[in-house]
């Protein structure tokens, strides 16, 4: 009689191949977690390489006098007549008193930018006493020297091929060994608004204009998504159309966002009339574009509530309203919290619905509210890659750095509230 | 045949543990009772007459006549006529998915928040039709509080938890009164000794044994007329589920108390009567003695001696 294999014998037989099995899929998995990483971390180097020179800017120290006939031409400061830009040509011929010839001249004029003169304007409006004295001032440099410095213009390279000629690469590096010329940190990145010259260029405007569309989207989404999921979770009679409102929800959460930038042009521009390019039609949209993500997370959270704490508090006498807000809406906030501000950050990375609604425009000045002309900062990164100056390609990469904090810092606030309020039971 | 089927409810019952106890037994006991080709029990029942035992009792508080509970197409609970004392503490056994919980859910209707469910026949609580129009469900569950399978004290510190009933109630008046009614509840609750100086700390942190008590607890801060439990101590180890016993027993004196169980035991030891549920049907109602020493029926026999269920 043949003894029959034990079940100890064929387990240990298959064991190690179902520990092979095991090891491979380990290692399939690890691999897939380094391709993804290896992905990020080429994305986050390239970008901090190319962008993390546009946080500096190079300055040109002038000695300027603020001479009266320059800029009093009638005996009285007149800021329409006074030549602003007429200073800072007088303080780099002081600089370099050898250049002469019209060509030569503008030459070295453009060493530095033309918010040179603005800031002696900005001086003297603020202070009109320093009519007649001389100052130690940095002004930015023009963008092709900044590109220089930066390391991206090669000198080697033909005279005619390259923005800067051989004099004035000579002036700049007389200027750097007289300690006149250094980069120092690019704060117009930071005030400024749009503009044709990049040294100029700020993130401001779209900054601004991102955080007034965000304002609309958390006070116009927010409430109405969750009032929306706890009216559909504890509300609504389960029936054909309640049903056909979930499928809609979740189809509407699909919908391709330039869809919603279409109707908004088409509702809020067009019929109701709204200044187009304003924030509050870009609010308008992507509340429009979040409150299916709101709607979705905050029913999770409300189903996710123990049905045995709906239970004790109708047990006791509460109503169905004391019921959601004593106890569903505390238990189900993290998570309806946590959806927000995912879809928040979604809004915010958001460029395609705000270019059909005008938000896409050239727009300099920083808005100072809801319906002036404004951009987005994703938009504006759009507007920066499209550029041609090579000074704009770092500020591109600046932009979407700015872009990339405030959505980490936005996710992390979604960590840090859930940790905080989540209860356990 | 009857106890391969039996089995099957056996363990949909088993999963009820999970919560929404009253969905699935709803929907699986009735289409049992009915696929069931147990006409013969269904007989063995009408042949004897209905219900058998005294379904009347002296002084009746809850009075059920007639009740039939459908959810959707299936015949949860058919014909119950039921008659409760404001003095005594009655116990509902039966095989799991009999329909004793459905009739227990009757009573303060928590059957209303399942969409499929419907009740008919007549259920009155002191002479008020409960199902009429003009008794808001949230008044009558203030009347006839309830403790359930699993604890479940909300996630809020002790004190609240017991305050939550007075508080949405309006029962008191200030801090001072609300503070009372708290100590007194849990003293009533036997817990006070264990929580006074942890009052702030949240009910969650319990052990499962304080915890039903804290749910006890904050049933009778409401003050109801009548208590329903169910299944109150099967989450809960033996010593847990003495204290409870004995709290029963305490309780009974002031409240009406209607337990489901699953403990013969349990049902022997805390109640005064047993009303015996199968398949949906109230079988027999007696005393607690008789039941257990002299059942009238075949089926009752055969359950409290363990052939079934």
């Amino acid at each position: 009689m043949t003894r029959k294999p034990a079940t100890r014998e064929k387990l240990e037989a298959g064991l190690k191949r179902r520990r092979r099995k095991e090891l491979a899929f380990q290692l399939v998995g690890m691999l897939a977690t380094t391709v993804g990483i290896v992905f990020l971390g080429v994305f986050f180097a390239d970008l901090l390489g190319k962008g993390s020179s546009a946080f500096v800017q190079t300055f040109v120290k002038l000695d300027v006098e603020f001479t009266e006939d320059v800029l009093a031409p009638g005996g009285e400061l007149d800021l329409a007549y006074a030549d602003f830009d007429g200073l800072v040509r007088d303080a780099l011929r002081e600089e370099f008193p050898n250049v002469s010839g019209r060509s030569e001249r503008r030459d070295l004029y453009r060493l530095v930018s033309i918010a040179a003169g603005y800031q002696m304007r900005d001086m003297i409006i603020a202070d009109p006493g320093l009519l007649g004295s001389t100052e130690t001032i940095w002004v930015p440099a023009s963008s092709t020297v900044d590109m220089f410095v930066k390391g991206n213009i090669d000198p080697a390279l033909d005279e005619a091929l390259r923005p800067l000629s051989d004099a004035q690469l000579a002036w700049i590096s007389d200027l750097q060994s007289s300690g006149r010329l250094e980069t120092q940190f690019n704060s117009a990145l930071f005030n400024n608004g749009d503009s044709r010259e990049p040294e100029l260029a700020g993130i401001r405007g779209a900054l601004m204009g991102s955080f007034y569309m965000l304002i609309i989207t958390v006070m116009l989404a927010f409430p109405v998504g969750v009032a929306a999921a706890i009216y559909l979770e504890e509300f609504a009679p389960r029936s054909r159309w309640s049903d056909l409102i979930e499928v809609n929800i979740n189809n509407l959460a699909a919908v391709p966002s330039i869809v919603f930038g279409l109707l908004g042009l088409a509702v809020f521009i067009n019929w109701v009339g709204i200044p187009r390019s304003a924030p509050l039609v870009g609010g308008l949209v992507l509340s429009l574009l979040t409150l299916p993500v709101i709607i979705i997370a905050s029913r999770a959270a409300i189903k996710a509530v123990p049905p045995s704490i709906r239970e004790a508090a109708l047990g006791l006498g509460a109503s169905e309203m004391q019921v959601v807000f004593h106890h569903v809406m505390p238990l189900a906030l993290p998570g309806m919290l946590t959806g927000a501000i995912i879809g928040m950050s979604r809004a915010l990375g958001e460029s395609a619905p705000l270019l059909m609604i005008g938000m896409v425009a050239f727009i300099v000045d920083v808005p100072g509210g809801f319906s002036d002309p404004a951009t987005a900062l994703p938009v504006q990164i759009y507007l920066w890659a499209d550029s041609p100056e090579r000074a704009f390609a770092e500020r591109t990469s600046a932009a979407i750095i700015v872009l990339l904090a405030f959505l980490l810092l936005m996710n992390l606030a979604a960590v840090i509230l859930r940790k905080r309020m989540e209860r356990k039971w | 045949m009857t106890m391969a089927r039996m089995t099957d409810v056996n363990v949909t019952d088993d999963q009820d543990l999970s919560g929404d106890e009253n969905k699935v037994a709803g929907s699986e006991v009735p289409r049992a009772a009915i696929d069931l080709p147990s006409l013969a029990i269904t007989e063995q029942i009408t042949e004897l007459g209905k219900t058998v035992g005294e379904v009347r009792c002296e002084d009746p508080y809850i009075v059920a006549e007639n009740v039939d509970v459908y959810y959707g197409d299936n015949h949860a609970i058919q014909d119950v006529t039921l008659e409760i004392s404001k003095q005594e503490v009655i116990a509902l056994i039966g095989p799991s998915g009999c329909g004793k919980s459905t009739f227990l859910r009757c009573l303060n209707r928590m059957n209303d928040s399942i969409e499929s469910a419907r009740v008919t026949g007549n259920i009155t609580l002191g002479g008020q039709d409960i199902y009429g129009k003009d008794l808001d469900p949230v008044a009558l569950r203030a009347r006839v509080g309830m403790v359930f399978q699993k604890p479940n004290p909300f996630p809020k510190s002790i004190y609240d938890n017991v305050a939550y009933g007075p508080r949405i109630h309006g029962l008191a008046n200030d801090r001072a009164e609300l503070d009372d009614i708290v100590h007194s509840s849990l003293e009533r609750a036997g817990l006070l000794k264990e929580v006074k100086d942890r009052l702030e700390e949240p009910g969650t942190g319990l052990s499962g044994g304080q915890q039903q008590r804290l749910c006890i607890a904050r049933t009778i801060a409401v003050n109801p007329e009548v208590i329903l439990m169910d299944e109150p101590c099967s989450a809960l180890d033996p010593i847990a589920t003495a204290r409870i016993e004995d709290l029963m027993d305490e309780l009974s004196e002031d409240y009406a108390i209607v337990i489901v169980t699953h403990s013969m035991q349990q049902a022997a030891r805390v109640s005064k009567r047993v009303a015996y549920f199968h398949l949906g049907l109230l079988v027999e109602v007696d005393e607690t003695d008789k039941i257990f020493t002299n059942p009238q029926h075949k089926l009752t026999e055969d359950y409290i001696t363990g052939r079934i269920g």
